[in-house]
């Protein structure tokens, strides 16, 4: 139980900080490809083509996709078998977060709220961002996101009541991702939070955009209020980086938890083009597997 | 559609060429600008150490190391334009900056002003650092060092591109235009889905 070595876990964050700023997950690849093929626009259709290129040059030279090396998050979920030590685990994020950041080197994105110095370590106080979850296995699943501001700056929630129904959830995520134009640089994931309180429907629109791209919510109703909403969303016509076109979201997800009777919450969370997420299971004996 | 190869500084008789939806690619000066740098000259009165006219500046708060005197690149990549509206007619105006690059766009402002002195809003991928890294060839100088990564910044550039001419200097943006198709669809978007 204690002698699981940890410097393992510091390595997973490290490694899985840089990898997911430079390395875009296979399934972001393939909806951008797919959404290439059905842009009409001269204009669009140059957007995706400077992302594939983009994207070319990151796999080649291994370096950063965008500048913006955003906050880190990361979602960690315990197997009931995984010999585990939660402050370890937690110190440990810390420092990998911080070594990726130091080491590679590459711009901190974080700063004191009021001060606004950047320590240049990407944490501190609150910083990165851990969320933990429990299963019934033997791994450790560490699943790691850097999240850019033009699109964490274009997050919203809203309180409606159960009066306003299903309806104002759908015209609130619509009206937001127009509101939002060029800003979290489409097309990306919109991610969508229904239920819970003010802070869990936030959380869930989060989580909503860690999901590979167009993974459905296995709710076949909730299922379809995301293709409903992309569908909308793709007929507005705004495009890529908001320039006009056929394609201005590759997939909407959305999570939902059970909310007060009285309660009816929404949050959006956007997610840019380069949907960065990087993934390691690490196995009791001290395997790590890299993946998304 | 049309694609234009241009060489920078570039004149005016170049820009007022542009129409909305052109794409553009060039080589030569750019320079590199972001909140600080505009605050330290409008709001704090500090004159550029170096001519800015018929230049392009992009938005940008680029990752640097200094070897020796040198500067190099890591990463460089822009950011939204949006915030730096209300020093642009001033940069245009008074400076002679004919292309502002960055993502989001400008706003009422600028558009008369690149519509007044012949300027132009180019809209570049968001998030496509490594490609706009690949194509600064050198870092030539930083100016107001202690402003860094928010200093005046002047590269030479290859074939960069490609940017979208988002604001012409004819008054069209865009933007607004799709804004406004967005707005004219949304009923009947609104209608389907029932709400």
């Amino acid at each position: 139980m204690n002698d699981f070595d940890y410097n393992i876990v510091e390595e997973a964050a490290k490694q899985l900080y840089i990898r997911a700023l430079c390395d875009l997950p296979p399934d972001v690849r393939a909806a951008l490809k797919k959404a290439y093929t059905r842009e009409t626009r001269s204009t669009a259709r140059a957007v995706f083509e400077a992302i594939f290129k983009t994207i070319e040059i990151a796999d080649r030279d291994k370096t950063l996709i965008c500048q913006d090396t955003g906050l880190p998050i990361y979602k960690v979920t315990i197997g009931s078998r995984f010999p585990w030590n939660g402050y370890e685990i937690k110190t440990r994020l810390y420092e990998g977060a911080r070594r990726a950041t130091q080491e590679f080197p590459f711009r901190s994105s974080s700063t004191h709220p009021l001060l606004r110095v950047n320590p240049q370590t990407s944490v501190g106080p609150g910083l990165p961002v851990v969320y933990f979850d429990f299963t019934d296995d033997d791994k450790l699943d560490i699943l790691m996101a850097p999240k850019g501001s033009g699109s964490e700056n274009m997050s919203t929630m809203h309180m409606f009541y159960p009066a306003d129904g299903v309806k104002a959830l759908k015209k609130f995520v619509l009206d937001a991702v127009i509101e939002s134009g060029a800003n979290p640089c489409p097309p990306g994931i919109i991610g969508v939070g229904i239920g819970g309180t003010a802070d869990l429907v936030a959380r869930l629109a989060k989580e909503a955009i860690l999901r590979p791209v167009g993974q459905r919510n296995p709710d076949p109703e909730v299922a379809r209020m995301e293709e409903e909403l992309e569908e909308a969303i793709n007929a507005t016509g705004r495009g890529p980086m908001g320039l006009g076109g056929d394609v201005s979201t590759l997939a909407v997800h959305i999570e939902t938890a059970y909310t007060h009777i009285t309660c009816n919450p929404v949050a959006v969370n956007t997610q840019c083009w380069p949907a960065r997420r990087a993934r390691a299971i690490v196995r009791p004996d001290g395997a790590v597997e890299y993946g998304y | 559609m049309t694609e234009f190869h241009l060489h920078s500084p570039f004149s005016e008789e170049d820009i007022r060429r542009l129409r909305a939806g052109d794409i553009v690619y060039f080589d030569g000066l750019l320079f590199g600008i972001r909140d600080l740098t505009q605050i330290y000259m409008f709001d704090q009165g500090h004159e550029p150490p170096v001519s800015l006219a018929g230049a392009p500046c992009i938005h940008t708060a680029p990752s640097l190391r200094k070897a020796g005197d040198k500067w190099e690149k890591i990463c460089v990549g822009a950011t939204t334009s949006t915030r730096m509206e209300r020093f642009t007619p001033d940069l245009i105006g008074k400076y002679g900056v004919r292309a502002i690059i960055g993502k989001g766009g400008l706003h009422q402002g600028s558009l008369e002003a690149m519509r007044k002195y012949g300027a132009v809003y180019l809209a570049i991928v968001g998030g496509a650092a490594a490609l706009e890294t690949q194509q600064i060839e050198a870092v030539e100088a930083v100016y107001w060092e202690h402003l860094h990564p928010e200093a005046l910044y002047q590269f030479r550039v290859r074939n960069f591109g490609p940017l979208t001419v988002a604001m012409d200097s004819h008054g069209r943006n865009l933007y607004e235009e799709v804004k406004a198709e967005a707005v004219r669809r949304l009923p009947e978007i609104y209608k389907k889905l029932g709400v």
